[in-house]
């Protein structure tokens, strides 16, 4: 399982080597031109990887007991609520900007600050 | 593996050292769920943000510093290799070896920190502080002023994160030199480095959101 | 487990003199640095009770001044009063009331345990409250905040002239007491139980702690970052949430309400677990419907996490997101009834006495309905849009949060007394507190539906005269209230030194905490228990009490 003397897991050594290379990648493509979300959806799925890479190697989550993957689920799922509830009024109200957003609005001079 | 090292006692709350142990691991997973929910809240406003003014955010997004945000993936990256061979090498008793990762793990945040506090001047020089000096130009101000916004809080709060992660670290470290830790006996080293991948965790989610938008972009 | 027996002879209460407060040091020093759960479960109350009394003071002021439709404060002051009592009451008071006092006294002892799992842990939630408690004061006496407890955006961001921030400060410090807690007792619950201590044969009350302690633990990260997000904003001036400057103030009020909602059931879920056990020891039957009673408190912690958006109906939210929540908000109504139904059949056919534990349990169940089902009366679009901001909704979530959780507060409080202090309170006062509560409380509130539905505003300073009889019958309400309340602190402080000696199970009641002296020894068991049955083995016949 080590490598050599060092006495580093090989298994580690290629997760690290996998962060690195897909670091590389979500680099790179960032500058690629793509249609739509496609930019966004290919780098959030690149960080999911490697999120994956280090739950999975680094902290074990999959080798876990049951509870501990569970609070870990949990802490997913409720985030996933948070989105997916606040869309269904976001996603279905249009927001028209009136005015000229650039313009001096004269709360630069506000009290507050305490 | 060492059997000669004293068996730990375990608190007088709890029956057995396992189950102290298991207790100590199941409680910082439950805090990790805490604060996954913690930054989602700022990823949430962050969604907002990009979803209502993705013009805005674009053109903001070109004024954050790639390279040292790249750089900085990478050291955080390289710290949590560090930091889960430190723990290995508890699991195996080897003293040295575990004292020489942690300190090497704390060494890299605290020049993930140093990138930032160059990255933060940066900033500084170029008016992109909201409140503090914030100036730029063009239709998109308002929402570069935002994004900037959000994006100290992000990495502020980070940052804050990476600092408790290095603290503690450290502290692991002087205890590790003074022979604390033991094959039996190493879940502090095992706690601290589950908190340690989540902050790397984090930190590979606000890579792309921050450095990686409108790069393909004019 | 084991019940109480029946030997017809009453048993000598056996003095305790080694307990938790003799052993372990009696100095100032010893309870501060304390670790034991029962002695921090004390110095939680003590505070408790200091802040339910400025929330009070506060909410006395507040109908002093609405007795006159002109009012008597100036509105910038009633602002500051309505401000404090909301972020007092459901912050420093309810949502740690019944899990930080009883719930860290008792877990430990109904598991089977010797402590809760992190003890440190435990001392230092205690010392942010503290922290954040004196934050707060120290905010409201310079001159206080106007923002309402909800803070709403861009008023309290970017208007208001109050100390924001302070306050913000002290409620995030509050919020992490709070996250520390739920950390511990989930921790505690899964990890700590006693051979044989399954988790069917949990008392109620361990779970309802449990399923708030998962709300705790999720929902106040967002409250905490929604706070922070309002103080930079305040602090830079930048306008992530005012719609001039680029930004969204519904992003504030659904960040704040995805806490804020789960809160009312941080809240109200342990009243549920006090009930849960007061009402069979009273009625000296076997809680009905356990699995049910468990499972709908698991239901209820899942889906308060579904529903925040019905706070913001008339905000601005899409007609479709009404919709959604709106239904939802009708579906969590479904497993507290259950709840209510489990308790009023547990009634049936037992043999029922009417101690004060038992009283306030009786009126919880009357008062918390009553707010529940007027629950379902706001969940309908559009009579929300009628009612929304009016006293309907003021009367809804005070017969909850008062008629409900208050009483179960008190409740508890009296039942576990003997085994907390060693001590019996005076039976008859106890009554008569209980009863005044509750008359007092009823005429307090039940005038405000008939208000809020006739129009009269919420957080205003004045108000049309023809709403004046009305407002004087709450007034009045409000001073009997008060006379209810105050009556426990001094029958219940003269009997710490005067009430007669409890035994280690004055009611006959069964659970672990009664197996052990009252008060029970510093490390709670002398031998780690061992369970074999199911809770609440108790039968329906008049079981001698021991005194």
């Amino acid at each position: 399982m080590t490598t050599g003397t060092t006495g580093l897991p090989r298994t580690y050594l290629f997760t690290w080597a996998a962060l690195v290379g897909l670091l590389a990648a979500t680099l790179a493509l960032a500058y690629v031109p793509m249609p739509g979300p496609l930019n966004l959806v290919l780098a959030l799925g690149i960080s999911v990887a490697k999120a994956l890479l280090v739950l999975a190697l680094f902290m074990k989550l999959f080798r876990a007991p049951a509870l501990t993957r569970a609070a870990a689920a949990a802490g997913l799922f409720w985030l996933a609520v948070l989105f997916a509830l606040s869309a269904t009024d976001y996603l279905t109200r249009k927001v028209e900007p009136v005015g000229d957003l650039s313009a001096p609005t004269g709360r630069e001079y506000q009290q507050g600050g305490r | 593996m060492s059997d000669t090292a004293p068996i730990p006692r375990p608190e007088p709350q709890y029956a057995t050292a396992g189950q102290q142990a298991e207790a100590a691991t199941f409680g910082m997973w439950v805090f990790l769920a805490t604060e996954v929910l913690f930054f989602g809240g700022l990823l949430l406003a962050y969604t907002w943000l990009r979803a209502s003014h993705p013009d805005g955010v674009a053109e903001a997004g070109r004024h954050t510093k790639v390279v040292i945000g790249s750089v900085n993936t990478m050291v955080l990256l390289t710290s949590s290799l560090t930091m889960a061979w430190s723990v290995h090498a508890a699991e195996q008793g080897r003293q040295k070896a575990l004292t020489r990762l942690l300190a090497a793990t704390a060494l890299l945040g605290l020049l993930f920190l140093g990138l930032k506090g160059y990255e933060y001047h940066g900033e500084w020089t170029e008016h992109l502080v909201p409140g503090l000096n914030f100036h730029q130009d063009g239709p998109h101000a308002r929402t570069i002023e935002l994004f900037y916004f959000l994006y100290f809080l992000l990495t502020g709060l980070h940052g804050i994160h990476v600092t408790i992660g290095i603290v503690l670290i450290a502290l692991l470290t002087v205890r590790a030199r003074r022979g604390a830790f033991s094959a039996r006996c190493y879940t502090p080293v095992e706690v601290t480095g589950l908190y340690w991948h989540f902050v790397d965790i984090v930190w590979i989610f606000l890579y792309p959101l921050i450095y990686l938008v409108g790069r393909s972009g004019p | 487990m084991t019940t109480a027996t029946v030997t017809g002879k009453p048993e000598e209460p056996v003095v305790a003199t080694k307990n938790y407060l003799t052993e372990g040091g009696v100095t100032l020093r010893s309870w501060l640095l304390t670790r034991d759960h029962k002695r921090i479960a004390i110095l939680y109350t003590l505070s408790i009770t200091l802040f339910f009394f400025v929330g009070g003071a506060a909410a006395t002021l507040i109908r002093l001044n609405l007795v006159t439709p002109s009012g008597i404060f100036t509105p910038d002051i009633y602002n500051r009063l309505f401000t404090l009592h909301g972020v007092i009451m459901v912050w420093f008071f309810l949502i740690p009331s019944i899990p930080n006092t009883m719930g860290n006294f008792l877990i430990p002892l109904m598991i089977g345990a010797k402590d809760l799992a992190f003890p440190r842990l435990n001392l230092l939630s205690w010392y942010l409250y503290v922290g954040a408690g004196f934050l707060a004061l120290f905010a409201i006496v310079i001159g206080g905040v106007d923002t309402g407890w909800t803070f709403y955006t861009p008023f309290s961001s970017l208007y208001s002239n109050g100390y924001v921030v302070l306050a913000l400060a002290a409620v995030l410090a509050v919020g992490f007491s709070s996250i520390l807690t739920g950390l511990n007792f989930i921790v505690t619950t899964h990890r700590m139980r006693a051979p044989g201590m399954t988790w069917y044969r949990l008392p109620v009350f361990v779970w309802s702690n449990y399923a708030t302690s998962v709300i705790m633990v999720l929902a106040t990260p967002v409250l905490a970052i929604t706070l922070i997000l309002v103080a930079a904003e305040r602090l830079l001036k930048v306008g992530i949430f005012d719609p001039a400057l680029g930004g969204d103030p519904l992003l504030f009020q659904h960040l704040f309400w995805f806490y804020s909602h789960p809160a009312v059931y941080i809240m109200i879920l342990p009243g549920f677990g006090v009930i849960s056990e007061i009402v069979p020891c009273f009625a000296r039957k076997p809680l009905f419907g356990y699995k049910f009673v468990v499972w709908s408190s698991i239901a209820i912690s899942v889906i308060g996490f579904f529903v925040w958006a019905h706070h913001m109906f008339v905000a601005g939210i899409s007609l479709y997101a009404g919709l959604v929540f709106s239904l939802l908000s009708y579906v969590i109504a479904v497993p507290s009834a259950i709840k209510v139904f489990n308790w009023t059949a547990t009634l049936h056919k037992g043999w029922i006495s009417f101690d004060a534990p038992m009283l306030y349990a009786l009126g919880f169940i009357g008062l918390f309905t009553i707010g529940g089902l007027t629950g379902l009366f706001v969940a309908n679009l559009a009579f929300d849009v009628h009612v929304t901001d009016t006293y309907f909704v003021v009367a809804h979530f005070h017969y909850i949060m008062v008629g409900g959780m208050v009483s179960a507060y008190f409740g508890g409080l009296h039942y576990w007394w003997p085994k907390v202090t060693g001590r019996l309170y005076p039976e008859w006062w106890a009554r008569i507190a209980a009863l005044l509560i509750f008359f007092g409380f009823n005429l307090t509130f039940f005038p405000q539906f008939i208000l809020g539905y006739l129009g009269m505003e919420r957080r205003y300073y004045s108000y049309p005269p023809e709403f004046q009889a009305w407002n004087i019958l709450s007034s009045a309400g409000a001073s009997v209230l008060a006379v209810g309340y105050a009556l426990p602190f001094f029958y219940l402080g003269w009997s710490l030194f005067r009430g007669k000696r409890a035994g280690a199970n004055p009611w006959a009641a069964t659970g672990l905490e009664w197996q052990t002296p009252s008060p029970p020894p510093t490390h709670n068991f002398d031998r780690t228990p061992t369970v074999s049955r199911p809770p609440y083995q108790y039968r329906p016949e008049p079981e001698p009490q021991d005194v």
